[in-house]
């Protein structure tokens, strides 16, 4: 039999569980994702995605089980920049008195001294993200001034300017026009050859089919994790759902 | 005779400089809006507003221990403003009561503390002037520890002014890149309560948490850009407690709440007419001339 080596695996969660005080949120859940690979985290409201995406950035703490990135713990990955974060649109203040230009400049804070003085690279950095996501013309743009989609290409370019290794993203194609659903498709086929790992939770069930080599189930803990191809099932689907069928919650087109 | 000098704007002006005690207010409520006004703007974004009024109530207790003990007032006021959020965050955690109910009865319940302690205490404090402020009768100690706690919060603030941006902002993010959000929440709580402790002397306990808001708010008002918000806060919350204090000087009114009246208008002029944000778009009404 062989030996994990546990460098192969970008994300390895090992029955994790997370409470908040007493209440339990997720329980038992495991994940391994190596490099170049797509996720997608389906489950309902309350069914633990944001908490796993939490317990993967150490944002809360987990109650048992264990978290490596590249092997290390969570503490060293936010110390190397491993992880980016993009939001939820609905989870960040759109009236912040904040242009494009600084929300990217944050995904650079990490490395920066503790004065957050931008050193010509970050200048850089910046620059080059926010050209990928399209939004040049934009740089001195409030973000309270910007579409739905707009800003969710911001928030895109700050990860992208981190330059980390694992990209988890929260509904990232909720509420975004066409332009922006087909900048993000291509820059997710740019993060795979790059050898990103994402995670991404979405609503969205064709887009499961159409940008996941994986899918994780989740119902507070983990319903079916595997190749979308074997374990996207309309059975499946329905346990998560907690017994609705998923023609009844996404159309019969899906 | 009042009345004739008063018609002149310039005797209006420097008149009441002749007053080594109204040179004396005028420098000290400056530092001290200065320092509650950059505070502002991270407090009106956090959404603290509640948290602030909590704070400088709570402090209450700890300035009179500290007068009766002969320590330093700030010390006192430091250790109860952040006990006061200490002991919400427990109750809020365990127990079924709402936050701002928690928040609103933590507070009261130190401000009573505070109350029934300066009327057992027998000493040289002075309730009204720690209720309704005293910038006119400061003294000098209390100009040396205001100094000291004013440039102390300001260069803390300015050391971590990007990175208290980006907790507010979002917290999620800061804490994934390894910035260490707990030392930040209480650098902002630190903050607040050594804010609330400078600003209790220009405009008393009550209404110092007009000091922490205020200012922010009508900045928040006149533009999109964080580094302005902060510098409008600041400007407004000096301009504020320099129009307070003439105004109590020439009427005969209350010193400190002149000065949160005269921040109260500027917020007021700010809602009315602010170029983007006011209920007169003013912007847009130019605009359509052109």
């Amino acid at each position: 039999m062989e030996t994990i080596n546990y460098q192969n695996f970008r994300i390895d969660a090992e029955n994790i569980c997370v409470d908040y005080n007493g209440k339990v949120a997720l329980y038992d859940a495991n994940l391994r994702l190596k490099p170049g690979q797509i996720c997608g985290l389906v489950g309902m409201n309350g069914a633990g995605k944001t908490t796993f995406f939490n317990a993967l950035t150490g944002f809360v703490n987990i109650s048992k089980g264990k978290i490596r990135i590249n092997g290390e713990s969570v503490r060293s990955a936010q110390k190397d920049q491993t992880i980016a974060y993009v939001p939820q649109n609905e989870g960040i203040d759109s009236q912040f008195p904040i242009n494009v230009w600084d929300v990217v400049m944050m995904g650079r804070y990490g490395s920066m001294n503790i004065f957050r003085c931008p050193r010509e690279s970050d200048v850089q950095a910046v620059k080059d993200a926010i050209e990928r996501v399209d939004l040049t013309d934009h740089l001195s743009t409030p973000i309270g001034n910007l579409s739905g989609g707009q800003r969710k290409r911001t928030f895109l370019a700050r990860a992208i300017a981190q330059r980390a290794s694992i990209l988890l993203l929260d509904e990232p194609f909720s509420g975004v026009d066409i332009r922006t659903e087909k900048l993000i498709s291509e820059l997710f086929i740019q993060f795979k050859n790059e050898g990103k790992t994402i995670l991404l939770s979405t609503h969205d069930m064709i887009h499961v089919r159409e940008f996941c080599d994986l899918v994780l189930l989740i119902n507070k803990t983990v319903v079916a994790y595997g190749e979308t191809s074997e374990v996207f099932t309309p059975e499946n689907i329905t346990t998560t759902f907690g017994g609705i069928s998923p023609d009844f919650l996404f159309g019969p087109e899906s | 005779m009042e009345l004739c000098s008063f018609l002149t704007l310039d005797s209006f002006i420097t008149d009441p400089l002749t007053h080594d005690f109204m040179r004396k207010a005028l420098l000290m409520s400056s530092l001290v809006a200065a320092v509650c006004g950059f505070l502002s703007s991270y407090l009106t974004l956090k959404g603290w507003a509640l948290m602030g009024d909590a704070v400088s109530h709570s402090v209450m207790p700890g300035v009179v221990v500290a007068y009766a003990l002969g320590l330093p007032f700030s010390l006192g006021a430091f250790i109860f403003g952040v006990g006061s959020v200490a002991l919400i965050g427990f109750i809020k955690q365990k127990s079924r009561v709402k936050e701002d109910t928690v928040i609103g009865l933590v507070f009261t319940g130190f401000f009573a503390l505070g109350i029934v302690l300066v009327s057992k205490i027998k000493s040289n404090i002075d309730l009204h002037s720690i209720l309704f402020g005293s910038p006119l009768g400061i003294s000098l100690s209390d100009v040396k520890q205001t100094i000291f706690i004013s440039l102390l919060v300001v260069i803390l603030l300015s050391i971590f002014r990007k990175d208290l941006m980006l907790y507010c902002f979002d917290p999620r993010h800061a804490k994934t890149v390894g910035i260490n959000v707990f030392f930040l929440h209480y650098l902002l709580l630190t903050c607040l309560s050594l804010a609330a402790v400078v600003g209790l002397q220009s405009v008393g306990i009550i209404l110092v948490v007009a000091m922490l808001i205020t200012p922010g708010a009508t900045a928040y008002l006149l533009t999109d850009k964080f580094d302005n918000m902060t510098i409008i806060s600041v400007l407004s919350a000096i301009i504020s407690s320099l129009i307070g204090i003439y105004i109590s000087f020439w009427f005969d009114l209350e010193t400190g709440g002149s000065i949160v009246l005269a921040q109260t208008f500027i917020f007021l002029f700010a809602f009315l007419f602010a170029p983007r944000y006011g209920i007169f778009k003013l912007k847009k009404f130019f605009a359509g001339y052109k």
